[in-house]
């Protein structure tokens, strides 16, 4: 191999003691050829200085004016951590170059004076980095450019953030098309496939070497896991051993609620008082970057934490990742272990805590699958296409464009290469006029077709179109605070709208490891006072649980299916499996188990369907909407990541008729309509694609009354306009998320009417579990309306009215 | 009872100056003794105005949909008079830019019976539509206007929009309703893209004493003391 690394180079790795990693040279080498190169690194392993290097190299050899190189990361605060680990290279071997951010936080004289003159790197985001290209203004800056680096690739591929930048690297080719681009990822499913996004034209996929195996131990207690719990409280004290073993650990928590409550439990038996922190999404941002910070400073033994740390700052003296609970999917757990141990050379170390009976046999499966180096994933989606209305509406805002010239733009973007143009043109059509039946905005269209280009009406909504720039739509949520009465106070965080429904003045609750007691709601914050009752409740997200991947499920029912491999598992474990199969039956992958047993007066059906907790929801809600169509008087269900148990007054026969592939897809899509999930997701959609504005802080007060709900839109789509574009969007978005109807599909296919009903005279020893299970969803016809006159107490008012 | 227009069950019959109203479950007030059907903030062109100031093309159908619910009103009580209380259009322009074809349907509604536009501050120039446009209108011991004042009593109003928002079992309800107490009324908003202003906010204080009901619109009309909500909306 050519050494393209010059002598500067070389002997500022010698001066530090370093030796340039194989990859490091390998992507420096291919730089040279201008081709892009998506380089699979675990973290540390200097893979961004690897991602660096090509550019300081030229830069050191000229560095012209202009901007070089333009570095995207989905963190700000990875930015702005760059830009600091950047500054001693360029520091120590005395290089002409200058480095500067540009997020949300750069002050807008900086930012005209980036676009006066531009750094060589420039670090940013997705979404300011598409609010530079909606500006005629900064389109001469990157005539120069030659470098594109993305960080994080595998965390922005397949989300809609990575679908706003894929578009936008697609219209940085037209301005500077000798660009190449470098991709950084984590260890991913298809390299290819990933390479392919960054950069449709074709690129080649550099892996650095393999390090060590990594070490991973299941934690094995005297005492079996309970059989159905998701907080791993009876775990507490060992992990705290662990802690106490090790420099730094990272513990992994799959929801906010469970770390609410795993942190609880880990101060209960710190008694040397170790400094441990928690991080997670619905934390005060403050807090989280006061833990953040101590992490860097290494003040931090561990800390508690949600995804919210699966990405981000590296922590040299992470030495050991905790992962509590299954962990539901292969690439994330690789990902997570990935975060201990920076040294290539030693194995990072990893603990697999199982919360319940379920989770020891998941964690199995995951161990297995590590080992056999296989990782799970699904397919990149094809782009949304809320994300792009909103990018031509921003692509507006640069200037008039030419309809065929942006289709063609638009298809040289990694997630949009399918694109047809009968969805393009629906997509610029509702952007001009909105896309309705009723043509009613001829007057007042957005974009206008004059002299064979398309721009904006009225230059004016240009502001109001960059104001809404982004794909990440907030839940409604309500911040949390504590004192101060009188506007200041200290926000530690925030639930959700529904949770704080529930909450009565004196009643406490959990946030940030805290239990505070519940005041008042003023002015959208929910008012707390330090201290709390017992009992304190635990803020629930919804849709915060990931449900486990099909590769995982697949193996857990071959764990399951065959005692062979029960010979590992802990002796309380076989012993249950052993009783399964001798009461019932053992699930499989091509047959789907339904267990149907009495219990309390009431009937159940189990249906072990392995689909994961999404598609499970889903079949409950259909197969009990046929139940109940059958006069079976369902009375609820509940969904786990494994199965489905339904329980109702009479007995099910048939239960295999429940699962009947026709008129299944037809029944989503109906029941659909009508949902709240749909709202939801149409609310979310509709702000991506510009039909409805974001609200900002400060307008909600006086903004009320002029601002329409998005249900309302919803409603009135749904009545009046069936095929619209907006509508469209919500079924498919829907579908494939909390839906996952693709799973319930992949489970006809593979079970193919093949069952095994098996009418017990008591719940199996598989179903025990399940009987513990929390979510239980009533089935209900009983609307809104009925409630309220329960509640309000008019139902004999308006009786004695009538009468 | 069968006649909608003196059907308890139809809304919530009450009592202002001594003149019996009811409250219907689709936001308008109907007096059955006068025959006079009122609503308030119908904000006709709210999408069209929206539009034309360059925000987000919404579906273009609120028009149809808040005049269908007026004519179905309309239809059902057969009124002498229609009275709406102002913001009747969203400004001035959209009751010059409205379709050839909403004209004659409120043309229509106008057609053999008084039709009394009350301005507002978003419409505060009389129309050319048919109909009389005045600022306050006084029929019998109740006068009629746009925006509450504070020191009137038996007065029928609009402007706020106001609307309930509570939790019933961890369930969030919000529900447009009418507020009410001995000295006056303020109606919920009929147009179709309406927000709504929450019955807690305070700048209903000087409007409405402790005993204020709100009466919630929906499936049905349904009246419960504001301080009942009170405490579920906290």
């Amino acid at each position: 191999m050519v050494n393209a690394l010059p002598k500067l180079f070389t002997d500022w790795f010698s001066a530090k003691g370093w030796t340039p990693h194989a990859h490091q040279y390998d992507l420096l080498q291919g730089a040279t050829l201008a081709e892009s190169q998506l380089l699979i690194a675990p973290t540390g392993g200097g893979k961004t200085l690897a991602g660096f290097l090509p550019s300081l190299v030229e830069l050191a050899a000229d560095a012209p004016d202009g901007l070089h190189t333009l570095y995207i990361s989905p963190l700000k605060a990875l930015a702005a951590d760059i830009k600091r680990n950047l500054q001693a290279p360029i520091a120590e071997m005395e290089l002409n170059i200058r480095v500067e951010g540009r997020t949300g936080d750069t002050k807008q004289s900086q930012k005209a004076n980036q676009r006066r003159n531009p750094p060589h790197i420039l670090l940013t985001t997705p979404e300011s980095l598409v609010l530079l290209l909606a500006d005629a203004r900064t389109e001469s800056i990157f005539a120069n450019l030659r470098t594109i680096i993305v960080d994080e690739a595998h965390a922005l591929a397949g989300t809609k953030r990575g679908d706003q930048l894929a578009l936008c690297l697609a219209r940085i080719r037209r301005l500077a098309p000798a660009h190449r681009r470098i991709g950084l990822s984590a260890t991913v499913r298809d390299p290819n496939e990933l390479a392919q996004w960054l950069d449709p034209k074709g690129g080649r996929v550099v892996k650095a070497a393999a390090g060590p195996d990594p070490d991973i131990s299941i934690l094995e207690t005297e005492r079996p896991p309970p059989w159905s719990s998701m907080n791993a409280r009876y775990a507490a004290p060992s992990v705290m051993n662990a802690i106490k073993e090790t420099q730094t650990a990272i513990i992994f928590i799959n929801t906010r609620a469970q770390s609410e409550l795993f942190f609880q439990a880990l101060w209960a038996v710190n008694d040397d008082d170790l400094p441990i922190g928690l991080h997670h999404g619905s934390l005060a941002k403050e807090t989280r970057r006061k833990v953040e910070a101590a992490m860097a400073e290494g003040n931090l033994r561990g800390v508690v934490s949600t995804s919210s740390l699966d990405m981000g700052i590296d922590w040299a003296a992470v030495d050991l990742v905790v992962q509590v609970g299954a962990p539901k999917g292969v690439a994330r757990l690789v990902q997570r272990i990935g975060r201990a141990n920076h040294r290539l050379d030693e194995p990072s170390r990893a603990l697999l805590v199982p919360a319940n009976r379920f989770d020891l046999i998941e964690c199995r499966a995951a161990v297995e699958a590590v080992r056999a180096g296989e990782i799970d994933g699904i397919p990149l989606p094809a782009g949304g296409l809320d994300v792009l209305c909103q990018h031509i509406l921003l692509m507006a805002c640069a200037g008039p464009f030419n309809a065929d010239d942006l289709y063609q733009e638009i298809r040289d973007a990694g997630a949009y290469c399918d694109l047809t143009r009968e969805d393009f043109n629906r997509c610029l059509e509702f952007c001009a006029t909105g896309g309705y039946a009723l043509r009613a905005y001829d007057r007042w269209q957005r974009l206008m077709h004059r002299d064979g280009k398309w721009q904006l009406r009225d230059p004016r909504s240009a502001r109001r179109i960059r104001m809404n720039v982004g794909t990440i739509v907030e839940a409604e949520t309500l911040g949390v605070k504590i004192g101060g009465r009188r506007g200041g106070g200290f926000k530690l965080g925030e639930v959700e709208e529904a949770f704080a429904a529930t909450l009565r003045p004196g009643d406490s609750f959990m946030i940030g490891g805290e239990v505070v007691q519940y005041q008042n709601i003023r002015e959208m914050t929910v008012q707390v006072a330090r201290g709390g009752g017992r009992d304190p409740k635990v803020p629930v997200f919804a849709g915060s649980r990931m449900p486990i991947s099909t590769a995982l499920a697949d193996r857990v029912i071959s764990i399951l299916s065959d005692p062979e491999h029960w010979e590992n598992l802990p002796e309380h474990t076989a012993d249950w499996l052993r009783l399964q199969a001798h009461f019932s039956k053992l699930p499989r992958r091509d047959r789907l188990l339904i267990e149907t047993f009495p219990r309390g007066g009431r009937h159940h059906t189990i249906f072990w369907s392995f689909a994961g907790r999404n598609a499970h929801q889903t079949l409950g809600l259909i197969v009990t909407k046929r139940m109940e169509e059958a006069g079976l008087a369902p009375l609820g269900f509940v969904a786990n990541d494994y199965a489905l148990m339904i329980w109702g007054l009479d007995p099910v026969n048939n239960p295999a008729a429940m699962m009947e592939p026709d008129g299944l897809r037809e029944g989503v899509e109906k029941w659909m309509l009508d949902s709240s999930l749909m709202k939801r997701t149409f609310r979310t959609s509709a702000i991506i694609a510009g039909l409805i504005e974001r609200r900002f802080p400060g307008m909600q007060k006086s903004g009320r009354q002029a601002t329409v709900s998005s249900d309302v839109l919803y409603d009135t789509l749904v009545k009046y306009d069936p095929d619209h574009l907006m509508l469209d969007i919500t079924r498919r978005e829907a579908m494939r998320g909390l839906v996952d109807f693709d799973r319930i599909e992949d489970l006809i296919d593979r079970t193919r009417g093949r069952t095994d009903h098996i009418a017990l005279d008591r719940v199996s020893p598989l179903a025990a579990p399940l009987m513990l299970e929390i979510g239980r969803e009533r089935v209900e016809g009983s609307a809104d309306e009925r409630l309220l006159m329960e509640t309000l107490g008019v139902e004999d008012m308006l009786e004695a009215l009538a009468d | 009872m069968d006649d909608p227009s003196t059907d308890s069950a139809a809304g919530c019959l009450f009592e202002l100056a001594s003149t019996h109203l009811l409250a219907r479950a689709s936001g308008a007030l109907w007096i059955p003794e006068s025959k006079m059907l009122i609503v308030s903030d119908l904000h006709l062109g709210k999408a069209e105005r929206n539009a034309r100031r360059g925000g987000g093309l919404w579906p273009p159908y609120d028009n149809e949909a808040t005049l269908l619910r007026l004519e179905t009103e309309v239809s059902e009580l057969k009124p002498q008079m229609i009275v709406t209380l102002g913001d009747s259009f969203d400004d001035d322009h959209c009751a010059a830019a409205l379709a050839e074809s909403d004209k004659a349907r409120i043309s229509a509604l106008a057609e053999g019976r008084r039709f009394v536009w009350i301005t507002g501050n978003h419409d505060p120039t009389p129309n050319e539509l048919p109909g009389e446009s005045v600022e306050t209108l006084v029929i019998g011991a109740l006068t009629l206007r746009h925006i509450a004042d504070p020191h009137e009593t038996n007065e029928i109003s609009g402007h706020y929009h106001p609307k309930a928002n509570f939790f019933v079992r961890g369930r969030r309800i919000t529900r447009k309703c009418f507020l009410l107490d001995n000295d006056r009324m303020i109606l919920p908003a009929f147009g179709t893209y309406t927000g709504g202003l929450d019955i807690f906010d305070p700048v209903f204080h000087p409007l409405f004493g402790t005993e204020a009901d709100a009466i919630l619109t929906g499936e049905k009309a349904l009246r419960t003391p504001v301080a009942k909500l009170r405490q579920l909306a906290a």
